[in-house]
């Protein structure tokens, strides 16, 4: 669960990282987008890495749900009787939401990739589907100037910045690397910084667009 | 049969040791542990052991002899073997290890335990306990009880209760507790090896005796309320301290003296029942609701100045408004070159003294005196810290003793580091006991009586740190050594459940719980033990006269007869029932209540932990009688059993001979 | 004090409870929770009604015996045990609920008792060094460096309350097991069964029906002897390493 947690971490880092690069206009962003697909030519075959990276974060994915399913499940039968009242006394509101951020999370890839990589629907009526199949970077502008996609993002990130302020720490004290109280503050501390650049980074693209800070 | 002394009991034959060993000292042990039989592995299996209590004595003796490869079956009281009493213990842990290369030796160890019993205890038996204490380190050490190291890595000592070297082996205010996880971890090493079959929540209620010989134990499963009967070759009682006869003590509120006292009607001797060791050092008690006492740390006597006011009127004023002048420092007034720092049982009977003067500091409660007349006493005298705050700064202060000052801000809600804390004494330890002999073995052959429940090696008094040293080393080593020589008699006569005294025990355990189940009085276990306490407390606790442990015995038996027409048990018997098992430990409170009072009653000299106010010199002090009463009083039960009866009980002497110390008065001005 | 509790009797470990409520007056503030208990029970007696069964034996913080869950914090609302606890925490007219641990792994026995023994079965399946009595070494022989000595010992002032068990959203016995872990893996004494002790302890825990840790930290938060949450990464450490310690 830690290592297909960290996984799931590096690769969200570097997406936001190429997200980040919407900023610089759309010929830097398709570029991106095209150097990801033919990326390690004629090492790899074309979209080759992206292939090993879908296979990666795919096997990843059902590990990490059936292990977080299979915990939810011991947690349900390690106490069928509930206490009439329970008071938390530290545990963080990331830590409490893990599950169900999970699952949120686990929807919104499933919308996300539905919309920029399955079917790519166009939902802007400003713009043609010839457009958006034609250039990524278009096709992220043109759904972030509707209020409900970035609505929909922004909650997103939310549970996403909260699963890995809790996550990473979480990972850190699960491979043993938490043993010492110093220790435990250093990876409760990278965690946070590392949740709220994730949100922060994620967040600039659409709310730029949103906002009209981008042109186009 | 002799005539009745006092109205009260007759004397018997003269008890002599057949275990005791004689020649050199230094080499008594070694010759006994050579001279008992073995039992050969093969004969091992198939010899099964009983052991009632898993504190440091029990738990350590059920881990070594299943190791050795008897079967043994343990039982408690509590939920887990881990929870016994002795987890309690704070202080330390002594060992004639020489680590600090002071002097020390087995031969001092061996001395001072003998000085501080107050020459009542036997020479052999301490020798003993001294020899094996410098194992018990190296056992414990193994195991991985984590004690207090120095920057080195090597073991740390501190030197405790008024003994000039460094010898006491401690893992911070816990060691009771960590001896205790590592005894209960071998314990628990064997449950799963098989050899020791665990029974938690079982409280022992009757012991089997069959042709003489201990058999068997009845235990109630205090979840199911079944009636067991356990059979075996041997029984060990390891079921500590009987101090709760006083309601009010440092002991758990489980502790009890059952298990001993259902032996001793069964015709084990009781051994100086009426040696108490009485702690200067305790949180007062608040309020008549209170269920226990909490103990802190002796050294607190270091760094606190005592005191109270000398006028009663002041009694109740904020304390740091009273001047210098109107306090009264009575331990350093009283006792010049020792101050705050004298014995155990002159610091707590002075405090006594004071409140009793009613010059006491803190609430007032209502108790009925001596005379019958209820009156409000405030009981607690003062433990000023301002001198030390003052000369060593408070972070000096908060580093020796912060846990303490914690622990005593969590218990009153008052802060130490401001005002004085208040302390009165409380009973901490029984040094009577089951009488056995020098193989721990008790008048009832087959059964063995091991750490706090037997009457010990520590006299008339034990020395602070010593009750974990002689828990651990009847556990683990005197125990496995002395009874082997008994199991060598094997095989032993096959007995069946059914046996007529198998039977007649277990009829009697039941027809006792039917009896409280269906007694529908109106007064309730608990208040039965607390007015049992407060009359122990008055007349057998730290000062005790003819008259009072007259009038006490009366009152006694005032008291037990109206618990079996008029207590209160309500439930049944087939479930978790507290209540019940209550009743049944006060039920025995209120019959070894009196026997102590008989036994101090008997003893006319003050020594230890028994001061009569008969006997004291000209300044108040304690005064022995040596050449009458150096001997131990083993009390035979003379009762016919049944729940109310008790007949007249017969003292037998056992003669302490001193060949390797000199017996001295002890002076402490 | 005047108060109203909130309290699950369950008659036995088959039997349904349910919450009852009960008024009781009189009490002081310097009276301790079990005390304020035990005088409940006095008043139910005298009434003919059966009293309230929970758990208690030093009554000094140190036996681990008591553990309740007191309006939904385990040892109630200071880092304490449930002996340990005063009135004074509570304020007059205060409703309070008290129930016991709760955790499949711990069963009910009657009221506010429970049934603690998968502990004792985890540290029979390996929370323990092999050293036979009689069979030890000098003492002195192994020096242990004080930090680890320091460590061990923290780690060892575990009392086996249970509480980290009763807060745990999970109901995971984490905490407890790392404890013992850290205690035994930092003495030189421990290290020869090291990897075998954190692989056969895990096992035990799991097969008990204890829910899985996933770091939440409310069982450090409910601890009265303040065990840190770094036991549970050591005892992971030990875990991924177990198989070099078996080498
Ligand atoms: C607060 C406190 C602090 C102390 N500090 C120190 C110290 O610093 N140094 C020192 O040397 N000594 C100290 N002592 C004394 C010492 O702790 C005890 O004398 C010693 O631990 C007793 O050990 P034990 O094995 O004989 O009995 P215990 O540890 O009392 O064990 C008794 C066992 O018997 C079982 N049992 C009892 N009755 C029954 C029954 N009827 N049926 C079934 N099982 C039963 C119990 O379940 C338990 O397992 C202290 C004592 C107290 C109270
Ligand atoms: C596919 C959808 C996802 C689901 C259903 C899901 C669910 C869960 C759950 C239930 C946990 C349980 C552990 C706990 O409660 O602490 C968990 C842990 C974790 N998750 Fe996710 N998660 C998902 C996606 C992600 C993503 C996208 C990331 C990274 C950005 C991530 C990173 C982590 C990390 C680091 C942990 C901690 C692992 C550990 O403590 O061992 N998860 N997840
Ligand atoms: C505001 C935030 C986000 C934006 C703007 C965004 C944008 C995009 C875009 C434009 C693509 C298509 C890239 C391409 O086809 O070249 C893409 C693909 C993808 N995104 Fe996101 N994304 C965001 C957040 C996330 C998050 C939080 C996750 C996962 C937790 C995620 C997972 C993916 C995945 C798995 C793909 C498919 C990659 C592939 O296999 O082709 N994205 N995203
Ligand atoms: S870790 Fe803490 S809460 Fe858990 S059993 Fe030990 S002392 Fe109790
Ligand atoms: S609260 Fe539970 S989830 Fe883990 S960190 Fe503590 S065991
Ligand atoms: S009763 Fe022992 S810890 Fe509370």
């Amino acid at each position: 669960m830690a290592v297909t947690g960290v996984i799931f971490v590096l690769f969200v880092l570097a997406h936001m990282y190429g997200n980040l690069k919407l900023l610089s206009g759309q010929l830097a962003f398709d570029e991106y987008a095209h150097h990801l697909r033919v990326f390690g030519e004629p090492m790899l075959p074309k979209m080759g890495l992206l292939w090993i990276m879908r296979i990666v974060l795919l096997v990843s994915v059902v590990i990490h749900a059936y292990a977080a399913f299979t915990l939810w499940g011991r947690a349900n039968n390690a106490r069928s009787t509930r206490y009439a009242v329970h008071k938390m006394a530290q545990a963080s509101l990331s830590s409490r939401f893990m599950r169900w951020g999970g699952v949120t999370i686990l929807l919104f890839v499933i919308f996300h990739l539905i919309h920029f990589t399955i079917v790519k629907p166009n939902i802007n009526a400003d713009y043609t589907q010839a457009q958006i199949d034609a250039s990524p970077y278009i096709m992220a502008t043109a759904s972030f100037k509707i209020w409900w996609v970035v609505l929909i993002y922004v909650l997103a990130m939310i549970a996403l910045g909260m699963h890995i302020n809790h996550g990473l720490w979480s990972a850190t004290q699960t491979l043993g690397w938490a043993n010492s109280p110093s220790a435990r503050a250093t990876a409760k501390g990278i965690a946070l910084i590392v949740a709220a650049l994730t949100v922060v980074g994620f967040l600039i693209p659409p709310l730029a667009v949103a906002f009209g800070l981008i042109a186009k | 049969m002799t005539e009745l002394i006092h109205g009260l009991y007759t004397e018997g034959e003269a008890l002599v040791d057949p275990s005791a060993p004689t020649g050199p000292i230094e080499t008594r042990w070694e010759r006994t542990k050579d001279a008992n039989r073995l039992v050969n592995p093969a004969n091992r299996r198939k010899l099964s052991v009983i052991i009632v209590g898993t504190g440091l004595a029990g738990g350590a003796a059920g881990a070594t002899l299943g190791e050795a490869g008897y079967q043994v079956k343990s039982f408690c009281y509590q939920d887990s073997p881990r929870r016994a009493h002795s987890i309690a213990a704070q202080g330390g842990i002594n060992a004639a290890k020489n680590y600090k290369a002071d002097g020390d030796s087995i031969h001092r160890l061996f001395y001072d335990t003998v000085k501080g019993g107050d020459y009542r205890s036997r020479e052999s038996n301490v020798h003993r306990l001294a020899e094996e204490s410098v194992n018990i380190i190296d056992q414990c050490v193994a195991q991985g009880v984590p004690f207090a190291r120095e920057y080195g890595g090597l073991l740390d000592n501190r030197s405790f209760g008024g003994v000039q070297v460094s010898r006491t082996f401690y893992a911070r205010g816990q060691t009771g507790q960590q001896l205790l996880i590592g005894a209960y971890q071998a314990l628990e090493r064997q449950i799963a090896a098989g050899t020791v079959e665990m029974f938690t929540r079982h409280e022992m209620l009757e012991l089997v005796v069959v042709d003489g010989k201990a058999r068997g134990i009845i235990v109630r499963d205090m979840v199911t309320g079944e009636i067991e009967t356990h059979l075996a070759d041997a029984v060990v009682l390891a079921t500590g301290g009987y101090g709760n006869v006083f309601f009010l003590s440092t002991n758990a509120v489980g502790s009890n003296v059952t298990a001993t006292w259902r032996a001793h009607r069964k015709g084990a001797y009781f051994g100086n029942p009426c040696y108490t060791q009485i702690h200067p050092t305790c949180i007062p008690q608040h309020g008549d609701k209170q269920s226990k006492l909490t103990l802190m740390s002796e050294s607190l006597r270091n760094d606190g100045r005592i005191w109270v006011p000398k006028d009663a009127a002041d009694c109740d004023k904020d304390p740091r408004t009273l001047p210098e002048e109107a306090r009264d420092y009575y331990l350093e007034r009283i006792y010049p070159s020792f101050g705050n720092l004298v014995p155990r049982d002159i610091a707590s009977r002075q405090a006594k003294n004071m409140c009793d003067d009613g010059r006491g500091v803190g609430p007032s409660i209502s108790e009925v005196g001596p005379d019958g007349v209820t009156r409000d006493v405030r009981r607690g005298v003062y433990l000023d810290f301002a001198d030390a705050i003052k000369r060593l700064g408070r972070p000096a202060i908060e580093e020796k003793y912060g846990n303490l000052f914690d622990m005593y801000a969590r218990i009153t809600g008052e802060n130490p580091y401001e005002t004085p804390m208040r302390i009165y004494p409380a009973v901490h330890y029984t040094m009577g006991g089951l009488w056995v002999g020098y193989d721990l073995q008790s008048t009832i052959p087959g059964m063995f009586v091991a750490g706090e429940a037997n009457f010990s090696d520590h006299g008339a008094n034990r020395l602070g740190a010593s009750a974990l040293m002689q828990g651990l080393a009847d556990g683990y080593f005197v125990l496995p050594n002395t009874i082997r020589e008994y199991l060598a008699d094997a095989p032993f006569e096959k007995i069946s459940e059914d046996h007529p005294a198998v039977v007649e025990a277990r009829t009697s355990v039941e027809e006792r719980i039917n009896y409280f189940l269906n007694s529908n009085g109106n007064r309730t276990v608990d208040s039965y033990h607390r007015e049992l306490g407060s009359i122990m407390w008055e007349y057998c606790g730290m000062e005790r006269t003819e008259e009072g442990l007259k009038l006490a015995i009366d009152k006694i038996r005032a008291l037990r007869a109206d618990f079996w027409t008029n207590v209160k048990v309500l439930g049944k018997n087939e479930e978790l029932n507290q209540a019940l098992e209550r009743a049944g430990r006060v039920a025995d409170f209120l019959e070894l209540g009196e026997l102590m009072c008989i036994d101090a009653l008997h003893r006319r000299e003050s020594c230890g932990g028994h001061f009569r106010a008969e006997s004291q010199t000209e300044d108040g002090e304690a005064l022995r009688h040596d050449d009458e009463f150096a001997y131990v009083g083993a009390w035979e039960f003379g009762g016919q059993p049944g729940p109310n009866g008790m007949g007249a009980p017969v003292l037998h002497k056992e003669d302490l001979v001193y060949e390797f110390i000199e017996m001295k008065q002890r002076s402490y001005k | 004090m005047r108060l109203t509790l909130k309290i699950w009797r369950q008659a036995n470990a088959s039997a349904k409870g349910s919450m009852h409520t009960y008024e009781i007056d009189g009490i002081s503030p310097e009276e301790s929770f079990l005390e304020m208990l035990d005088e409940l029970n006095e008043q139910l007696t005298a009434k003919g009604e059966d009293p309230v069964a929970f758990d208690s034996d030093c009554r000094e913080g140190i036996c681990g015996m008591c553990g309740l869950m007191i309006s939904g914090q385990a040892h109630g609302p200071e880092v304490t045990t449930t002996c340990q606890l005063h009135m004074r925490s509570f304020n007059d007219g205060d409703t309070i609920t008290v129930e016991p641990w709760r955790a499949d792994a711990f069963p009910v026995v009657k009221d506010l008792v429970v049934d603690r023994s998968a502990f004792d079965r985890i540290i029979q399946s390996g929370g323990f060094i092999s050293a036979n009595t009689g069979s030890a070494p000098e003492a002195h022989s192994t020096p242990v460096p004080k930090p680890k000595a320091d460590r061990a010992f923290d780690a060892a002032t575990c009392i086996g309350c249970g509480a980290c068990v009763a807060a745990c959203p999970n109901a995971s016995g984490m905490l407890f097991m790392g404890a013992k872990i850290t205690h035994l893996g930092e003495l030189p004494q421990g290290q020869a069964e090291r990897g075998s002790r954190v692989r056969a302890m895990v096992a035990t825990h799991d097969g008990e029906g204890f829910g899985g840790c996933t770091n939440i930290g409310e069982c450090a938060a409910a601890c009265p002897k303040e065990i840190p949450l770094d036991v549970i990464s050591q005892l992971n450490n030990d875990l991924r390493n177990s198989g070099k310690y078996l080498r």
